[in-house]
């Protein structure tokens, strides 16, 4: 690897990991995709300083991360608003910057959202562990060393010969995303809705649902009135795979949203996020209120449409 | 009970749960194992994952390259042509275990239950040959059945928030290895120092869905 070392990890906050987009082809062995869970924040970090988009990150949660620039390289921070700053002036989000060697970037709090990414020209340097840079955190492999970053920890970067030319790129500002609590997520049914109660199912679409202090990258936990199921159904079923989105009700009838870290379950999946609102989830904070919306599925097809015809208008501004 | 045909129930926009049967049984499993390998060998446009369960497989495709109607048609062609042939031979691992003591802290409470000695409770989890039906949980982790009934207890009613790396547990009619540590909440009767996953190796996860697995009881050596 010739990566150069680029950033200093003068404290992790309360949780940074090296995160791509994820890892995908291993779940017959168990291996869950993990990744950022904020992907379009990363697409749109990594594109705004020039990297490929699936180039790894660093992912920071909430609060805490403080980092010291070791050599001039362009960055971007996207996602949740931590309040970064840069030096002692806050380092506007969504777009490039030159860091200079010997600043340092501090994400001091939440202002809106709950992750942050920091993308680098040149991508963070880890090595790929079945196809992926993100950190598997159940079986520590993946990412930097297969854990959270540590105060003292070096990370490397690819030098970009002209990556100053990505310097003073912006994300169209309309289409910088809105992480705010009330949250409506838009789901499609299923795979096993029709194993609830027309009142459970009722309950689902029509509940606020405050998300609990235990939740974590492994799901989003909600407290609210009691889904109910079917009467003579048992409280799980045979285990199944299973993916980020997928929205499991336990025994309690108190919904769990399936982030990343899990390739298999036996619970009930009453419905499923949209791919579109996916990226939402790694934004939404303890504390915050849920709801659901019901879409068809050529809903939630058109949604992604829409999403990706974005996406793909911002690489076409990138060229010009 | 095998399903004649796969039904099919979505998981969102971008996965599909594909049902070839609904019970715990090696000839669901079977069909789930030769419709994963079929999927493997001729991949179909724009799927990106495929996860096997005991009785289904969820495959996560993206629908902006194929429609679900046509995925689901393209499946079912694939499960109308699969024949018992495909399978690869079933590799068979025996696996050293120490059973009881601080190994296996459930042993003695396991025997209690079920109104046998730990001695039986060695026997009848040592004298089947199980079937890997798939591998969840965490990386690597074998799901593996059937139990003799005479061996079926219930998971413990609190978990432990950590069970040791190479732990034995039972819980119904199942039986399982933990690859790392992690929670868990089955009956932990022994420990194995085997490495069920290691993400450097070409196949991480020692073990397979459709693999057989015997333990043998290992004397601990008298210090």
């Amino acid at each position: 690897m010739a990566g150069v070392n680029t950033f200093e990890v003068l404290s992790p906050g309360i949780m940074s990991t090296v995160q791509d987009l994820g890892r995908f082809g291993c779940a017959r062995y168990g291996v869950a995709a993990s990744g950022a869970l904020d992907g379009f924040a990363v697409r749109v970090g990594n594109l705004l300083v020039g990297n490929d988009e699936r180039a790894a990150v660093v992912e920071t949660t909430l609060m805490g991360l403080r980092i010291k620039v070791l050599r001039d390289a362009v960055v971007a921070v996207t996602g949740g608003d931590l309040q970064p700053r840069k030096g002692s002036e806050p380092l506007p989000m969504w777009r490039s910057h030159l860091a200079r060697e010997g600043e340092t970037i501090v994400f001091s709090g939440p202002g809106s959202g709950f992750r942050a990414y920091l993308a680098v020209a040149g991508g963070i340097q880890a090595a790929a562990v079945m196809g992926s840079r993100s950190t598997n955190l159940s079986s520590g492999f993946g990412g930097f060393e297969g854990r959270p970053l540590r105060k003292g920890d070096i990370l490397a970067a690819e030098p970009v010969k002209d990556a100053i030319r990505f310097a003073d790129k912006a994300f169209t500002p309309e289409a910088v995303p809105v992480y705010s609590s009330p949250w409506r997520l838009r789901v499609v049914w299923g795979p096993q809705d029709d194993h609830f109660s027309e009142e459970g199912k009722h309950t689902f679409v029509t509940a606020a649902f405050t998300v609990s202090p235990d939740s974590d990258r492994t799901g989003i936990r909600l407290k609210g009135p009691v889904v109910t199921r079917k009467p003579g159904m048992e409280e799980s079923i045979i285990s199944e795979g299973i993916l980020s989105g997928a929205i499991q009700v336990p025994g309690d009838g108190q919904p769990i949203i399936i982030l990343g870290e899990t390739a298999s379950g036996g619970y009930r999946k009453i419905a499923t996020v949209i791919s579109a609102d996916l990226p939402l989830l790694g934004q939404i904070t303890p504390g915050d209120e849920v709801a659901f919306d019901a879409v068809s599925m050529e809903e939630a097809v058109q949604a992604l449409r829409g999403m990706e015809n974005q996406m793909d208008k911002f690489k076409r501004s990138l060229k010009q | 009970m095998v399903h004649a045909l796969p039904r099919f129930r979505p998981m969102g926009d971008r996965s599909l749960l594909v049902e070839l049967g609904d019970t715990i049984s090696p000839d669901v499993n079977r069909r789930v194992q030769q419709l994963m390998l079929q999927l493997q060998q001729a991949p179909l446009p724009g799927v990106r994952e495929i996860a096997p369960g005991y009785r289904s497989l969820l495959v996560v495709y993206d629908p902006l390259t194929i429609a679900a109607a046509e995925l689901m048609e393209r499946i079912a062609e694939a499960a109308a042509q699969q024949g018992l042939a495909g399978l690869p031979q079933a590799k068979l691992l025996t696996v050293p275990v120490f059973y009881g003591g601080d190994y296996g802290p459930d042993l003695e409470g396991v025997a209690g239950h079920l109104g046998i000695s730990s001695d039986e409770v060695i026997r009848l989890h040592t004298e089947t040959v199980y079937r890997v039906y798939m591998i969840g949980f965490t990386p690597g982790y074998p799901y593996m059945g059937e139990l003799p009934a005479a061996l079926a207890v219930p998971r413990r009613s609190t978990p432990r928030t950590r069970v040791p790396k190479g732990s034995v547990g039972i819980a119904q009619r199942q039986t399982g290895i933990y690859p790392v540590e992690s929670p868990g909440g089955w009956q932990i009767i022994g420990w194995t120092p085997i490495e069920l996953f290691d993400p450097s190796r070409q196949l991480p996860s020692l073990l397979e869905m459709g693999d057989r697995v015997k333990f043998e009881a290992v004397r601990q050596v008298e210090i």
